[in-house]
C-alpha cells in the first residue's frame, strides 16, 4: 500500500502527472505515492517523468477502467 | 550544461489555440525544461484580466465551438490560465508581454492576468529563445 494515494480519475492530461509531481515534491524521500488515472497520456508520461526526475517506478497496475501508477521518491 | 528551454510565441487569442499553450508548458516543466512565453497581439489581448472567460474559437473550427465549450465544461477541463499557474508553481515558467502590443493598445502590466511576469521587447525574447532548442509559434 502506498503512503499516499492521489485520485486523479477524470482529470485530463497533464493533470494526473502535475498532481503527482506536486505530491512527490511534498513527500519525504523513501515514501511511495500512488496516482489513480483514467487519462491515457499519463500512463506513458508518468514513467518518463519518473525516469527524468530520478525516482523509482514501483509499478503500473491496470484496474477496471483506470490505472494505478506507483512511484517511490528517491531524492 | 545549460538548462533546456521551450520558447513559445503566442500570437493567437482563440481558446482552441491557447489550450495547448498551458498543456505544452506543463509537459515541458514536467520533463525538466524551463519555459519562455512571449505574448503578442491577439495572444496578449487574451491575457487581459477577465478576457479568458469569453474567448472565441478559431474561425476554421467554428462549427465545433459550442460542442467544444460544452465538453470542456462537462469534463471540468482546467483553463489555460490554470494550467499555466500549475506549470509556474512546479517549474521555471516565464510569461512576458510584448512591449510593442502593450504600447499599441495602451495596456499596463496591471491590466493583465497575474500569470504574466513582465513586459519585454522582441529582442530580449529572441535572445532568450536562441539559447533553447525548441521555439513554437502559436
Amino acid at each position: 500500500m502506498a503512503d499516499k494515494v492521489i485520485d486523479a480519475r477524470g482529470s485530463f492530461c497533464p493533470g494526473p502527472m502535475m498532481e503527482l509531481i506536486r505530491a512527490v515534491k511534498e513527500a519525504k524521500v523513501g515514501e511511495t505515492i500512488a496516482v489513480l488515472s483514467t487519462d491515457s497520456g499519463s500512463k506513458r508520461d508518468i514513467p518518463l517523468w519518473v525516469q527524468k526526475a530520478g525516482h523509482e517506478l514501483v509499478g503500473v497496475i491496470e484496474h477496471e477502467g483506470y490505472d494505478e501508477i506507483v512511484v517511490r521518491k528517491l531524492r | 550544461m545549460a538548462q533546456e528551454r521551450l520558447s513559445m510565441v503566442v500570437f493567437s487569442g482563440t481558446l482552441d489555440k491557447l489550450m495547448p499553450v498551458g498543456i505544452l508548458a506543463s509537459g515541458a516543466v514536467a520533463m525538466g525544461l524551463e519555459v519562455n512565453i512571449f505574448l503578442t497581439f491577439w495572444g496578449l489581448l487574451a491575457f487581459r484580466k477577465g478576457a479568458a472567460q469569453s474567448l472565441p474559437i478559431s474561425k476554421e473550427y467554428e462549427a465545433m465551438a459550442e460542442q467544444m465549450k460544452q465538453i470542456m465544461a462537462e469534463k471540468k477541463v482546467p483553463s489555460f490560465l490554470d494550467n499555466l499557474r500549475t506549470a509556474k508553481e512546479l517549474g521555471n515558467v516565464k510569461v512576458y508581454a510584448c512591449g510593442m502590443t502593450m504600447d499599441l493598445f495602451g495596456l499596463k502590466l496591471e491590466d493583465l492576468e497575474d500569470v504574466v511576469d513582465g513586459v519585454v521587447g522582441v529582442g530580449e525574447f529572441i535572445t532568450t529563445a536562441k539559447e533553447g532548442k525548441m521555439t513554437l509559434f502559436i
